[in-house]
């Protein structure tokens, strides 16, 4: 009973939770048809949230007013980058991912590089570069029919009894971030950072080497998830990534990581993410119209905020 | 940021008096600044096409300027207290919908939505103030509220504006296009309200420093509630006359224009926190954007595809500027 009551305590147990009651709904509505077959889907479809959400889950908790709005340009160029260097060639995916990976962590670099030049809110220094990067990527991947090469395509889209590849490489990838955010120099100084710059400063972080690694680190898995998206939807385009802006934040508010800064949570990603993604696949069950939908998704993030709420946060 | 600060207001106090006199010129650049990209984007503009530089020309330009400069005045209300409205697009497009379809058929249920959803957005900032929520996280919510409503009021792209809107956006004043003055008017208002009467400095104070506020005995609850209504009060104006224009809407209609009302306050000279925002600024910040996205662009060689990215380079130009003036300032 003890575990029980401990584990209710933890931010990240209530966006499972949440995500276990949509499915419920959803299986009793169908009366348990297609059960199996829509975890395995909302883990495919959760995966490529969770990417980006761990970086701007690290960026987030740098502190307030630290967010990386430049996700979605990224994911778009990296997504014709990765295409475009594989050229449908079996042969060239690791480059092709590698590639996409430089294109992303170079953004990364460049956004900090703006944010530590001109002294500007990163809101602003991301909003910019993203319009730029928009242009790069409309002029670069302008009239390309750019397809995955097939081994790729099919990595993307391949499942083990039911659990998709890309599925368990995320958890050992998240497992791999929460040791980094927990238990390594690295993550400790972001949550010192997110607590009090100055403090974290006069301690001897070194500041401004963990913000430009967090924010390329942000970059760099922005440009994977470019990739992965193009491998499992057989295709790069310019929209790809445009629902990853709100998706990348909403997961990391809803799976507990503080708006403040200085307080993340990684298993809280996973549940928030999946919970967003039986969402809508409740919602589109349930045959409800895409307007109904929108507004229904809407009113629960704002609903879970406000009852999750209450805490100090500046923004 | 703090402590930085309070050493330059040290300083200040240690200056003598030649040095207060660059300090001031300094601000006054930096108070320029909005005024002079304005200024320099015009003049890029007119080397490289001199005809734009008419009134047929400025009219075509700045054609979707009232809405973006509306639009921009929202996002600074909700800036000046220390706020961030990720919602104000879909917002504008939802009223566009709305003005496109109930407004023009049931005049009276048209206007009682709109009066309405300037309501919610007060409700918002209560909510926002009272649970103590991050803005950038409910606004980010209602930003698929008002994309599903307006999707419900208006499934495909149509409708049609009221007549009087139209005839009122189509209004073509003597010698000076209806634009410019229409923002000349959008910033003097607003500047008049916010800067220059009493209960402006309290709801800007309310974002320089709530503490302060709260004990000296204003409602931080009130405040809120009035900025995010004003926000609201602006939104559905700026959506009115987007639609004045485009004589249709369509669900995704203001999409963009969250994040050009950003980028508009920030160009404008305010800052993302410490109620330190100007109207008038916003309104220039307002058309340097609407002139950088103008479809003219097109005839002065600069490709489509860069359209975009000459609004993101003129946005890091201008910081950039303001910058090397700040370091000035210290």
């Amino acid at each position: 009973m003890t575990s029980v009551k401990s584990l209710l305590t933890k931010p990240w147990i209530w966006s499972f939770i949440g995500a276990l009651l949509v499915w419920l709904a959803t299986i009793a509505f169908t009366g348990g048809y297609g059960a199996g077959g829509m975890v395995t889907a909302a883990l495919s479809l959760a995966v490529f949230t969770v990417i980006v959400g761990v970086g701007q889950m690290f960026v987030i908790t740098l502190g307030p007013g630290n967010v990386d709005l430049s996700l979605p340009a990224n994911i778009g160029l990296a997504s014709a980058v990765a295409m475009k260097v594989m050229d449908g060639n079996d042969s060239m995916i690791a480059v092709g991912l590698l590639a996409a990976l430089a294109c992303g962590a170079a953004i990364g670099a460049a956004n900090y590089l703006l944010i530590w030049a001109l002294r500007i809110p990163p809101i602003i220094a991301t909003l910019s570069a993203s319009f730029i990067i928009q242009s790069i990527d409309i002029s670069y991947g302008r009239g390309l029919q750019i397809k995955p090469p097939p081994g790729f395509a099919d990595f993307a889209n391949r499942q083990v009894l039911g659990i998709p590849v890309l599925a368990i490489l995320t958890v050992l990838f998240t497992i791999g971030a929460a040791v980094a955010l927990q238990r390594m120099i690295y993550g400790r100084s972001v949550l010192a950072i997110g607590q009090n710059i100055r403090a974290a400063w006069l301690a001897g972080v070194n500041v401004g080497r963990i913000r430009f690694l967090t924010y390329t680190l942000s970059g760099a898995l922005g440009g994977i998830d470019g990739a992965l998206l193009a491998g499992y939807f057989r295709g790069a385009n310019v929209d790809i990534g445009n629902e990853y802006l709100l998706a990348s934040i909403a997961v990391v508010v809803i799976g507990g990581t503080s708006v403040a800064g200085g307080k993340a949570n990684v298993p809280g990603v996973w549940g928030a993410a999946l919970f967003l993604v039986l969402l809508l696949t409740m919602l589109n069950t349930f045959g409800v119209s895409a307007g109904v939908r929108l507004l229904l998704t809407g009113l629960i993030i704002v609903g879970v905020i406000t009852a999750a709420g209450g805490q100090k946060a500046p923004r | 940021m703090r402590p930085e600060m309070t050493a330059a207001s040290l300083d200040t106090a240690a200056r003598t008096s030649a040095e207060r006199g660059a300090l001031a010129r300094a601000r006054l650049l930096r108070g320029l600044l909005p005024a002079l990209s304005l200024a320099l984007v015009l003049l890029a503009i007119a080397w490289l096409n001199p005809r734009a530089i008419s009134y047929f020309g400025f009219s075509l330009m700045l054609n979707l300027a009232i809405p973006i400069a509306l639009a921009t005045i929202a996002q600074m209300f909700v800036i000046a207290g220390n706020e961030l409205d990720l919602s104000i697009g879909t917002f504008v497009g939802f009223v566009g919908c709305v003005t496109a379809t109930w407004l023009k058929d049931a005049p009276l249920i048209g206007a009682a939505i709109l009066l309405g959803s300037i309501g919610v957005y007060a409700l918002l900032g209560a909510l926002i103030h009272l649970r103590n929520l991050p803005s950038i996280v409910v606004t980010l919510g209602m930003s698929f509220v008002w994309q599903g409503l307006a999707i419900l009021v208006l499934p495909k792209p149509g409708g049609k504006a009221p007549d009087w809107l139209l005839g009122l956006m189509a209004f073509k004043p003597p010698f000076v296009p209806f634009p410019i003055i229409a923002a000349l008017l959008i910033g003097l208002i607003v500047h008049f309200g916010l800067m220059r009467t009493s209960y402006g400095v309290i709801l800007r104070g309310s974002g320089g420093n709530p503490a302060a506020l709260g004990r000296a005995g204003w409602s931080l609850l009130k405040t809120k509630i009035v900025l995010f209504a004003l926000a609201g009060l602006f939104g559905v104006l700026s959506g009115m006359a987007l639609i004045g224009i485009t004589t249709s809407a369509d669900a995704n209609i203001g999409n963009g224009y969250t994040l050009l009302a950003i980028a508009g306050v920030i160009l404008g000279g305010g800052e993302f926190v410490g109620g330190r925002v100007s109207p008038i600024g916003a309104v220039i910040g307002a058309l340097t954007l609407a002139l950088a996205a103008s479809p003219l662009l097109t005839f002065m060689h600069i490709p489509p595809d860069w359209q975009v990215a000459a609004n993101g380079a003129i946005l890091i130009i201008v910081l950039a500027a303001r910058v090397l003036i700040s370091r000035k300032e210290r």
